[in-house]
């Protein structure tokens, strides 16, 4: 095990990560280095989406993402998407609508919906699906999160 | 313990060859998951992700194309290339998720060398050359010896996968692989078809049913006699052509599938596929 110092982009911010193994994953540093606890973690292998983050403008898993090769890229977490304190429209529509039960799909969701919609605002139903076919969530069944995002691109049509 | 963030082909070179443990990394899609179970210690990583060489394709001067190895899926996925190139567009529309999509890459799935890995069997079907670099010079190797076994390949340890050349092909070209659902699945089976209308020959690879990805060459030339008889194909025609590509496979039975349904799987995919290109009904 070996130490290494370096530096990540997060939200906007410049953060110091110290001591650390060089095999941590950007989702452990994220959270366990840096104090961003949005951004979950469960499967560690890419399979739920729960730990989705936009890395340069991708929504990526940051369990896949050695961390120490995310030097001079931007990351956005969860917490990153609205000023502090406040929600943006797709964290909004999933209060509005109940499409969160326990919550731990949630951050990594709101990553990949907020995603789609900033890069086409009115996606057909299928292209919906497909966008999240990489998030799981246990509780909801969809069907609210489905709803969900349509509040968003009727909000986002209007405003537009 | 190092991490070296390349920001060239040559930076990755040098470190490939200086490093006592070097390991690449590209999208990390695959690397991560054994570094998370703790099934790879990395020594020294030498990261790819901020290479723009690798990250990009380009038109040859003799019309085929050249892919970098570390482009993500998602730009196969649609526009120029996925006209050119429809089964490696639907190949990578079939990896993962969009996430895994938008970091994995044509030399990740190189690099891994899994039998199932979904970028092969196109590559195997298109003729595609692999580029591998190193100080001492570039070598190109067609697809059929780069794959030795499986996770086995050619490249050396001092070796980068550039990327590939592939050839252009006007025709029918498709990707299909069969999975227990639709997204995030690794396959049981899977086929590439290519119809070749210059030379009026077919080309099918299938992956997932041996240690390596297969051409099923019998078949090929069976079907290839049919087309030059110009006349109909005949379902007794299709009927063994698809016997003769399964005959191609070697599958195992594993937790994910036996091996008659793996071998019943390509049939199917061998038959619809030239159901498709010529248009049998
Ligand atoms: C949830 C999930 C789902 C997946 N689904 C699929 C699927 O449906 N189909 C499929 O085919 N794969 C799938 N994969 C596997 C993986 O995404 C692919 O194999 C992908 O192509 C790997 O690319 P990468 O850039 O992320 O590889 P990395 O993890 O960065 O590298 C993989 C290996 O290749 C080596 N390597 C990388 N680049 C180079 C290079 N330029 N030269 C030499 N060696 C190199 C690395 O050292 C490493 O050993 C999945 C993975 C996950 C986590
Ligand atoms: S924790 Fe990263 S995808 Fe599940
Ligand atoms: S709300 Fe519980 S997993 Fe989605």
């Amino acid at each position: 095990m070996s130490s290494e110092h370096y530096a990540l982009k997060v939200n906007g911010a410049r953060h110091e990560v110290r001591d650390s193994w060089i095999g941590e994953s950007l989702l452990y540093v994220l959270r366990e280095r840096l104090g961003f606890y949005g951004t979950k973690g469960a499967c560690e292998q890419g399979e739920c989406g729960s730990c989705t983050v936009l890395m340069d403008g991708e929504a990526v898993c940051s369990c896949l993402v050695l961390a120490a090769t995310a030097q001079g890229a931007e990351i956005v977490t969860v917490e990153g998407l609205a000023p502090e304190g406040e929600l943006n429209d797709v964290q909004r529509a999933f209060v509005d609508k109940g499409a969160v039960q326990c919550g731990f799909c949630t951050p990594g969701l709101i990553v990949a919906i907020t995603h789609l919609l900033d890069n086409d605002p009115q996606p057909s139903e299928s292209k919906i699906k497909e966008s999240i076919s990489g998030n799981i969530c246990r509780c909801t069944g969809y069907g609210r999160i489905f709803d969900a995002v349509q509040q968003a691109i009727e909000v986002r049509g209007v405003n537009r | 313990m190092t991490v070296v963030n390349a920001q060239s082909i040559d930076e990755a070179l040098h470190a490939l060859a200086e490093l006592p443990e070097p390991r690449l990394v590209a999208g990390g899609t695959d690397m991560m998951v054994e570094v998370n179970f703790g099934r790879h210690k990395p020594g020294d990583v030498v990261s790819l992700r901020q290479v723009r060489e690798l990250r990009s394709w380009h038109r040859n001067d003799d019309g085929s194309i050249f892919i970098g190895s570390g482009l993500p899926y998602k730009v196969m996925e649609e526009g120029e290339l996925a006209m050119m190139f429809p089964a490696l567009a639907q190949a990578a529309r079939t990896v993962g998720s969009p996430q895994i999509r938008a970091a994995g890459t044509l030399g990740g799935n190189l690099g891994t060398c899994s039998p199932a890995g979904d970028g092969l069997p196109v590559l195997a079907a298109l003729d595609a050359e692999v580029h591998l670099r190193s100080l001492s010079g570039e070598r190109r190797v067609p697809f059929s010896q780069f794959m030795t076994g499986v996770k086995k390949n050619v490249a050396r340890s001092d070796e980068l996968i550039t990327g590939v050349t592939i050839p252009m092909t006007v025709g029918f070209q498709g990707y299909a692989k069969v999975g227990v659902r639709n997204a995030m699945v690794i396959a049981i089976a899977s086929a590439c078809f290519v119809h070749d209308e210059s030379s009026n020959s077919v080309r099918l690879a299938l992956g997932a049913v041996a240690p390596t990805i297969v051409r099923c060459t019998e078949a090929e030339t069976y079907l290839d006699g049919v087309l030059a008889k110009a006349t109909p194909i005949t379902s007794h025609e299709l009927d063994r052509f698809k016997e003769l590509a399964a005959s191609a496979a070697r599958p195992i039975t594993d937790h994910r599938s036996t091996a008659d349904y793996r071998r019943h799987a390509v049939t199917i995919l061998a038959k619809r596929f030239a159901e498709r290109a010529f248009n049998v009904v």
